[in-house]
């Protein structure tokens, strides 16, 4: 008979605070392959887990930057190189007249960035998870708050875990399937 | 957190959110209007009349394309006619719903929380219903990707040092900016729709568009972060957009046109006009969808002070422009001011500043601002007035420049007056399509909102 691997142990959770304490307590165990689910952004949440910097506003500013540049540097060579237009004199290289499209540039490629960047580091779009596999985690966009304590942890095991989760006081504990 | 929260809760004219709500009722609120409540007869009525109208600007256009542009009003010397004055007026529009997500995000105004999501929508449909009128305005509308930087065999590149390039560059900027923050704070609430939908289409269409969201704390981080780095990219954004429109006019050389005060007083107005329809679509919506309890009189009252407080710096340009006419001692602004003032388009400058100045003063009273039809009212007056305005600025300054030998008038053709229409009603399918197939208000950022989101320490 083959079992089905586990992807992790979960525990669900009334309210913010009880999760933020919980996923701290856990994380102060020594569990450090945990992740947790709730239905709005929790600032403290991250910082329980162990999650303390995240690369958007650097993938952003290289995308503001490589905008900037590129909106710049195309209509420098457009009107000096490639396309030069002489109106009676004035100088090819006429940058005030090149802020604005540099500008918008600039906003364009940082909006981008940081849109698309935020999702590949997230690793979004995934339409299938293993959280998914729980069937109430379908409350956690709703009004439910969820610990995950991964199985690829060095100190995970399906008792011992298990036990540990019950001590934070969860309303239920369910076992992740692959 | 805190004082935030009891600033949300304990306000000293009205809530932001009606007390007793809870995590679950707010989701189930908002996301029955999608996803179980029956569609009423009335949307119906509203989306064909919607709809039919786009159709007649769909015939406007089409026959525009057969026939060209000389079955508008426009002649020389007004070259530039509605198709102008309706963009002008539509981007106008468009600036609220980026202004009450960006900027109002970043002064931590969280009352912005429920009315942001369709004030967004707003925006994306506006500035699509502006853009219309440029394309269709160039004659040649298929030749339209002419205006953009691409190799081509012809060997040339567009000219950028004329303000118009830079319009095709703000406003395409602008709309792909707001939809990218319109659906990424879309995604959390999809997540909502995907869990709680029980039809298997609907859960596989919005499970899409979710991306497979799933409120990971990591994902969270991250995403809160790309949320107000956008926003702080569609702060100057914002106030960009309005400006370059203004350059279109201000860069030109024509009287009535040429003047710095034109980008603070374009952008002032914009939100003036963009605060005027997100209440006269806020309004109804509330009463139909009895969403009282989520766009409260707070919302009204702060709305209606916008208005007052931009109204006010659109005055102030107006004084600006009149009082320059007589001080610059240029004899065509002193003209032009007496051309407003006296000329053949005199009654819709008078109207204008009724509509703008006059009435909106009436928000002074306390009662007003509370008053839901007063201020649909007062709206409505708002929108003809910024309209008239963009008239008055489009046509008055062209119709007699320099030379009394070229002068001449404008008059709107049906074909004017069928397109103008036809794009308000597209504007109103979109809206209609947009309440009934996405949550209007974000679910997510409205449980923020609630006292139990807040972490106690323990």
């Amino acid at each position: 008979m083959k079992t089905t691997p586990i992807y992790g142990m979960m525990a669900e959770f009334d309210s913010a605070s009880d999760l933020v304490a919980a996923a701290r307590k856990t994380n102060e165990a020594g569990y450090k392959k945990i992740d947790a689910y709730s239905p709005f952004p929790v600032e403290e949440l991250a910082e329980a887990i162990g999650f303390h910097k995240n690369g958007v506003p650097l993938v952003t500013l290289i995308g503001a930057l490589i905008g900037g540049l590129c909106g710049y540097f195309m209509q420098y060579w457009f009107a000096v190189d490639s396309y030069p237009i002489n109106v009676g004199g004035r100088p090819y290289h006429s940058w005030p007249a090149f802020i604005v499209v540099t500008f918008e540039m600039t906003i364009l490629f940082g909006g981008i960035a940081a849109v698309f960047g935020m999702l590949a580091l997230n690793g979004l779009p995934m339409p299938y998870h293993p959280v998914f596999n729980v069937p109430r985690f379908a409350m956690a966009s709703k009004d439910r708050f969820f610990l995950i304590v991964f199985s690829t942890d060095p100190k995970y095991s399906p008792t011992g875990t298990r036990q540990f989760l019950e001590s934070l006081g969860p309303r239920s504990i369910s076992e992740v399937p692959s | 957190m805190a004082d935030h929260t009891e600033d949300v809760i304990e306000n000293r004219s009205a809530p932001v959110i009606e007390p007793g709500h809870t995590f679950g009722s707010v989701t189930d609120k908002i996301s029955s209007i999608v996803l179980t409540r029956p569609t009423s007869t009335g949307w119906f009525i509203g989306f064909g009349v919607g709809f039919l109208l786009t159709m007649m600007m769909l015939f406007a256009i089409g026959y525009l394309v057969v026939k060209g542009t000389g079955i508008w009003g426009i002649t020389i010397p007004i070259g530039w006619g509605f198709a102008i004055v309706n963009f002008v007026w539509w981007i106008g529009i468009g600036h609220a719903g980026t202004l009450i997500s960006a900027i109002l995000l970043l002064l931590r105004q969280s009352w912005r929380n429920s009315i942001n999501r369709f004030a967004e929508a707003m925006t994306l449909f506006a500035v699509s219903a502006a853009g219309i009128f440029p394309l269709i305005h160039t004659g040649r509308p298929w030749l339209a990707y002419w205006m953009f930087p691409y190799p081509n065999t012809m060997n040339y590149w567009p000219q950028f040092r004329s303000p118009l390039i830079w319009d095709v560059f703000a406003v395409s900027t602008y709309f792909t900016i707001s939809l990218l923050f319109w659906f990424i704070g879309l995604v959390p609430d999809l997540a909502t729709l995907r869990d709680r939908s029980t039809n298997r289409v609907a859960q596989i269409i919005y499970g899409m568009l979710a991306l497979g969201w799933r409120g990971s704390a990591r994902h969270w981080h991250r995403y809160e972060s790309a949320y107000l780095l956008l926003a702080g990219l569609a702060t100057p954004l914002v106030l960009s957009v309005h400006t370059v429109v203004s350059f279109d006019f201000a860069i030109g050389i024509v009287p009535g046109w040429h003047t710095t005060i034109f980008p603070p007083y374009f952008v002032a107005g914009a939100i003036y006009s963009g605060f005027a329809m997100v209440l006269m679509l806020a309004i109804p919506i509330r009463k139909l969808y009895s969403l009282e309890d989520f766009i409260t009189d707070r919302h009204l009252q702060n709305s209606a002070k916008v208005m007052l407080a931009t109204g006010w710096i659109v005055a102030y340009g107006y004084g600006i422009e009149a009082f320059m006419g007589w001080y610059s001692g240029n004899r065509n602004d002193a003209f032009l001011l007496w051309n407003r003032l006296h000329g053949p388009y005199a009654p819709l400058y008078w109207s204008l500043l009724i509509c703008n100045i006059g009435i909106p003063q009436v928000l002074w009273i306390r009662k007003l601002r509370t008053c839901p039809i007063g201020l649909f009212l007062v709206s409505l007056v708002i929108l003809i007035g910024m309209w008239l305005e963009r008239f008055v600025i489009v046509v008055m300054s062209l119709h007699r420049d320099f030379l009394t030998s070229s002068w001449g008038m404008y008059y709107p053709t049906r074909w004017d007056w069928m397109t103008y229409i036809g794009t308000i009603g597209m504007f109103l399918t979109a809206m209609f399509l947009f309440v009934r197939i996405l949550p209007m208000i974000s679910i997510f950022e409205m449980r923020t909102l609630l006292p139990e989101a807040e972490v106690k320490p323990e």
